[in-house]
């Protein structure tokens, strides 16, 4: 790992060591953080997917390697994690194409 | 060690397949393999060298832990001293667990028991099966807990299921691979199991196909099903203790077990959506780092990685409920461990004078004050939710 890198590895470990500087808030944020990933209306599963999805969309490789861990160990396969950021994608890709609509327009505007 | 193939009168009925049996037809009743799918061959076939107990222990060994464990040594039996077990002894015996054999239809990935179709030697011959008896008469057990292999390949796995659940109206567990059940000999097992009562825990790693052959070998998933419907049409899986149907998941590569109950809610639902099967409880258990399992590691070059992450889950509130602490593990030649895992490492139980007790010497007191011995590879069974022949052990 080069010593100017932004991405270190060892940081995930070390995540929770961001209370350092504000316990109270740290804490609160990990305790929502962990709450929030239980099962409840959704399942574990689910939520571990769209964590998963989510992860790709924010392209977090922290999150990307804890949410496919996540989502092996809560009982999904390659198949419904790779559905879940073909979601993201397509999210992804939509949002950008659906600007081209604003593009038309200015376009139709201002051509003959 | 084995014992010579003594054959009871009893015996005459029935095919010796594959026991120790110098010029008597065994070897002939194992020309014909039995059918099954394959994810791989076992290490034994290919003469692998991890084949050996003592390789196995190097490289768990080997292994550079760091920090790990609660006492930060990587050292199993530090981490249990420190948890208040020292000495590490029984509680009450409750399980007799016979590994029967090793002969398999199957060969799957992750399989601590090296199992397959060419492990026709290994399986347990009658003498042995009246030596268990007796053992289980005086341990006053209350389950019998059968495993292999697929046990249902032992040629006396019916009369010792018939012995245990009707003539000692013991709980009988038959730990079954699904896919033997769908074999011509073996179809008719569904109901003469329900007929005696007997539970039937079978291994579905995935409720999907992909995972479950990936791990299992191609066509598991398929047959798996057919089978559990067999098992329900025989009334297995619909809340009735009397027919009981557990299902087993462990990981499919090198991940822990999840949440046992949240597992078992999508397993549920998946399975009776997909398919329109049912059955009564899930147990998820760890993939223990040894034999296929920590070939397919070394291949991966994730020991470390894995042995590390097994250590830092060491939950010391799982240590109370561990199976070697209420189960005697008999192997197919009858000798005696602490558990199935030990038994497949040749990890000999030893009390006080005997470094490696057979089952017609067993001595139920001797069980009771003997330390129950451990090594690198016991941080499988107490990590996370701890996992166990039972599932998992600290539901909180």
């Amino acid at each position: 790992m080069p010593d100017n890198a932004y991405y270190d590895p060892e940081h995930l470990d070390q995540f929770e060591d961001i209370t350092e500087g504000s316990p109270e808030l740290g804490e609160k944020f990990f305790d929502y953080y962990g709450e929030v990933f239980e099962d409840g209306a959704l399942t574990a599963r689910e939520k571990a997917l769209i964590a998963l999805a989510v992860s790709h969309v924010v392209q977090c490789p922290y999150c990307i390697d804890v949410y496919t861990d996540a989502s092996l160990e809560k009982g999904a396969d390659l198949e419904q994690m790779t559905e879940a950021v073909h979601v993201a994608t397509a999210i992804r890709g939509g949002a950008s194409l659906v600007h081209g609509v604003q593009m038309m327009e200015q376009v139709k505007e201002k051509m003959m | 060690m084995p014992l010579d193939d003594a054959a009871t009168p009893d015996d005459a009925g029935f095919i010796e397949l594959g026991t120790v049996d110098p010029g008597g037809d065994g070897a002939a009743a194992m020309t014909e393999p039995p059918e099954g799918p394959r994810a791989t061959t076992s290490m034994s076939g290919r003469r692998a060298p991890l084949t050996a107990p003592k390789k196995q222990f190097d490289v768990l060994d080997a292994a550079d832990l760091e920090n790990a464990g609660s006492t930060g040594t990587g050292h199993f039996r530090e981490d249990l001293a420190d948890a208040g077990w020292d000495p590490f002894t029984p509680a009450e015996l409750e399980i007799v667990q016979i590994n029967v054999g090793k002969l398999c239809n199957m060969t799957c990935k992750h399989c601590h028991v090296d199992s397959g179709p060419d492990r026709t030697e290994e399986n347990m011959d009658r003498q042995t099966v009246e030596q268990c008896l007796d053992a289980i008469d005086e341990s006053g057990a209350h389950t019998v807990d059968l495993t292999g292999g697929a046990p249902e390949l032992n040629p006396h796995f019916e009369y010792l299921v018939e012995q245990c659940a009707v003539e000692r109206d013991l709980h009988v567990i038959d730990r079954c691979n699904l896919t033997i059940l769908t074999t011509r000999p073996h179809e008719h097992l569904p109901e003469w199991f329900a007929e005696r009562g007997v539970e039937v825990v079978c291994s579905l790693p995935h409720y999907r196909q992909l995972n479950t052959d990936a791990q299992r070998g191609a066509g598991t998933y398929e047959k798996s099903i057919r089978a559990l419907e067999m098992l329900n049409d025989a009334g297995y899986g619909k809340g009735d203790p009397e027919r009981k149907l557990t299902l087993v998941t462990n990981p499919t590569g090198a991940y822990l077990a999840g949440d046992q109950d949240s597992l078992e809610r999508e397993w549920k639902e998946a399975l009776a959506r997909n398919h329109g099967v049912t059955f009564d409880a899930l147990m998820a258990l760890n993939n223990m780092p040894m034999s296929r399992f920590l070939e397919w590691l070394m291949e991966k070059g994730q020991v470390e990685e894995y042995l590390q992450r097994l250590v830092n889950a060491f939950n010391p509130a799982t240590i109370a409920g561990l199976m070697c602490r209420n189960t005697l593990s008999v192997a197919w030649d009858g000798s005696l461990y602490d558990c199935d895992f030990n038994q497949q490492l040749d990890f000999d139980m030893q009390w006080d004078g005997n470094d490696a007790p057979h089952v017609s010497e067993f001595d139920l007191r001797a069980w009771q004050e003997h330390s129950i011995r451990t090594h690198r590879h016991c941080y499988g069974c107490t990590a996370g939710a701890g996992s166990g022949c039972g599932g998992a052990i600290d539901e909180e």
